[in-house]
């Protein structure tokens, strides 16, 4: 008898003390987590109305470069197959192209060369077309489409809008 | 409560209250060392010496640098290189030495490999070794990031994201590891806490727990041979110093140790006052910037193989990129030495000298790990992509065939060859774009890494003889 009453103690003891443990591992996990403040650096809103067509823009979302291509009417993918297409961001009646500047083999960027209309990328000599398809070089795939929202004109960066969960299969 | 008398001295009024007498000849004076040991028994030392120049030099570097984005990188080569008097001193001392005790960690390392130091019984002084070899790096890791130059920035992109590698919780892994989307100022904050306070207090106990580790089987020598240490410690201490095969720690072995730690730091500080610049990378004399990497970026020397097995794989196999490819055998190569002792099948402690199939196992891997290091750093362009995937293959071919080596199992030796070799031919199709990503290729990787888990499993040990 007095025998399970130790037993007894010593569990009430153990479980006490465990969720003590689980309480302290969670406040330890939260402390490591992003803060409020970064979470809400975390989307970049940009308005794509001021922008000419052919325009080449850069911005930054979570530290990362985002290129912003405004296509010409004449000059989208069309020549290119119907998989890239698929790449344009359709925003009021233009056509842009929203991707994350880095290159998908190592992570350099990448720059454009306007007349030739390609992204070349001077590290390893890797290239892509005027929509972001990996063309030549060690990229392993097209340069990355960010998760992106369409508010009027506005485009909301780091937001999963339906336009981007159609883009890459989500929905 | 106990008894106390009046104490005569200082040392005895210690005494009585620490029993400093027995707790020095316990941990020094009566610490039994065998004398048939070499210089290369004096690493241990010497890597004490150099973790102490690291924590002091360290400690003066901490006075004045600012773990801050804004503040770091000048604070470091600003403050501290050009206004703080013998600043440029401490930091040349940390630099070099955080390099050169790697260095010494693998010469430590293999010498305990070469002389079987690692089985019957000496299994937790080799996996206590290896909690350190492991603590080291993330320690010289989360240092290499604290200057906030351009390859402390790259680097800690690159190794971080190394994490979005594990299934699932990979991609919110990397963000909770940096605190932000990307490396910036709270990831500096806490690898800067990491690298002063946690992870030396982490290697401080394992120090502990591997000097503890060695007190039961006790050192090795150069023959294996298994001594009687109390009786041989008897002998010594009743005046049979010559006949006695062991020497105690203090103040005999000592002597010795001293001397090579002596030419050691001769080597060391001619390093920190003429030769530093081999551990400052130019690039990381530019301040870190988010928006341009550098066109080439590497490691420091010591993870150079590792790094190397990882971009070793340039090729998809199956469903798996090859990126996907590189992260397992990466993450293989840094655990795989934790299993040392148990991909080993012969009882026989003996230097690899006197176990020939095991002599050539360790040349072998000598030199691969040495092609490793050297096309580590080299472009994975070209044919180097090539010959990265012969080392990288045959690091892990080597640890498929120890067992075999080790049990003499000649067969399955043979059939481990073979399947490397086909790797190889393999290999080189995909390289010249000959094979595609096939079912051929698939099979090969499978029935590889089979032998690889397999046969440390499934082979029984051989004994052998004491």
């Amino acid at each position: 008898m007095a025998q399970s009453r130790r037993d007894f103690l010593g569990m009430v003891f153990g479980t006490f003390a465990g969720a003590g443990g689980l309480a302290a591992l969670y406040a330890m996990k939260r402390t490591w987590d992003p803060l409020p403040s970064v979470m809400a650096a975390g989307f970049t809103t940009v308005d794509l109305s001021p922008m000419k067509p052919g325009e080449f823009r850069t911005v930054t979302w979570r530290g990362k470069p985002i290129f912003i291509l405004k296509k010409p009417p004449e000059e989208n993918c069309n020549h290119l197959p119907d998989e890239t297409k698929k790449r344009l961001v359709k925003v009021g009646d233009a056509e842009y192209l929203v991707m994350i500047g880095l290159c998908t083999h190592l992570g350099c960027i990448p720059n454009w060369e306007p007349e030739k209309k390609i992204f070349h990328c001077a590290c390893h000599g890797g290239e892509y077309d005027a929509c972001g398809v990996n063309t030549f070089g060690p990229p392993p795939r097209p340069m990355d489409i960010p998760p992106f929202k369409i508010e009027g004109t506005k485009l909301v960066l780091g937001e999963e809008g339906p336009e981007y969960k159609k883009m890459v299969g989500k929905a | 409560m106990a008894h106390f008398t009046k104490a005569n001295s200082l040392h005895e009024w210690l005494d009585q209250r620490l029993a400093i007498d027995k707790l020095w000849k316990v941990l020094a004076a009566e610490y039994w060392v065998p004398k048939n040991i070499n210089f290369l028994w004096a690493m241990g030392v010497v890597l004490l010496t150099m973790f102490s120049i690291l924590v002091i030099s360290g400690i003066f570097l901490l006075m004045y640098y600012k773990p801050d984005t804004k503040l770091a990188f000048d604070s470091v080569n600003y403050t501290i290189m050009q206004e703080v008097w013998f600043g440029w001193l401490w930091r040349h001392m940390h630099a070099v030495a955080a390099s050169v005790v790697f260095l010494v960690i693998y010469i430590h390392m293999f010498t305990g490999i070469y002389y079987a130091s690692y089985k019957r019984g000496r299994e937790m002084i080799w996996i206590s070794g290896m909690l350190l070899f492991v603590t080291f790096s993330a320690e010289a890791f989360s240092g290499y990031m604290l200057p906030w130059g351009q390859m402390s920035y790259w680097a800690a992109q690159v190794i971080t994201n190394l994490f979005g590698g594990i299934p699932f919780i990979g991609k919110d892994l990397v963000v909770w590891i940096r605190g932000n989307f990307y490396v910036s100022d709270p990831t500096l904050t806490r690898f800067f806490m990491l690298h002063v306070l946690l992870m030396p207090l982490i290697i401080m106990a394992i120090i502990g727990l591997h000097f503890y580790s060695l007190r039961f089987p006790h050192v090795n020598n150069q023959d294996g041979e298994e001594i009687d240490f109390d009786a041989e410690a008897e002998k010594y201490k009743a005046g049979l110093k010559k006949e006695s095969k062991v020497i105690p720690f203090w103040p005999v072995f000592i002597s010795k140790d001293l001397f090579v730690l002596g030419v050691f730091l001769i080597f060391y500080f001619y390093l920190v006052f003429y030769h530093y610049e081999f551990a400052m990378d130019p690039i990381n004399f530019d301040p870190a910037n988010p928006m341009k990497t550098p066109p080439h970026i590497y490691p420091e020397w010591y993870f150079l193989w590792s790094y190397e097995v990882l971009r070793g794989f340039f090729f998809p196999v199956g469903s798996l990129s090859a990126m996907d490819m590189g992260l397992i055998a990466f993450g293989i190569a840094n655990v795989i030495f934790f299993a040392l002792p148990w991909f080993d099948k012969n009882d026989e402690v003996a230097p690899a000298a006197r176990r020939s199939g095991f002599f050539v196992w360790f040349w072998l891997m000598v030199i691969d790990m040495i092609i490793l290091t050297i096309w580590g750093k080299l472009p994975p362009t070209g044919f180097n992509a090539y010959i990265g995937y012969v080392a990288a293959v045959g690091f892990l071919a080597l640890w498929a065939a120890l067992p075999a080596v080790t049990a003499r199992k000649k067969g399955l030796l043979g059939f481990v060859i073979l399947m490397t070799l086909a790797l190889y031919i393999a290999g080189y199709m995909e390289y010249a774009k000959t094979l595609g990503n096939g079912i051929v290729i698939v099979a090969l990787f499978i029935i590889f890494y089979a032998l690889f888990f397999l046969n440390p499993v499934f082979v029984r040990n051989r004994g052998g003889a004491q």
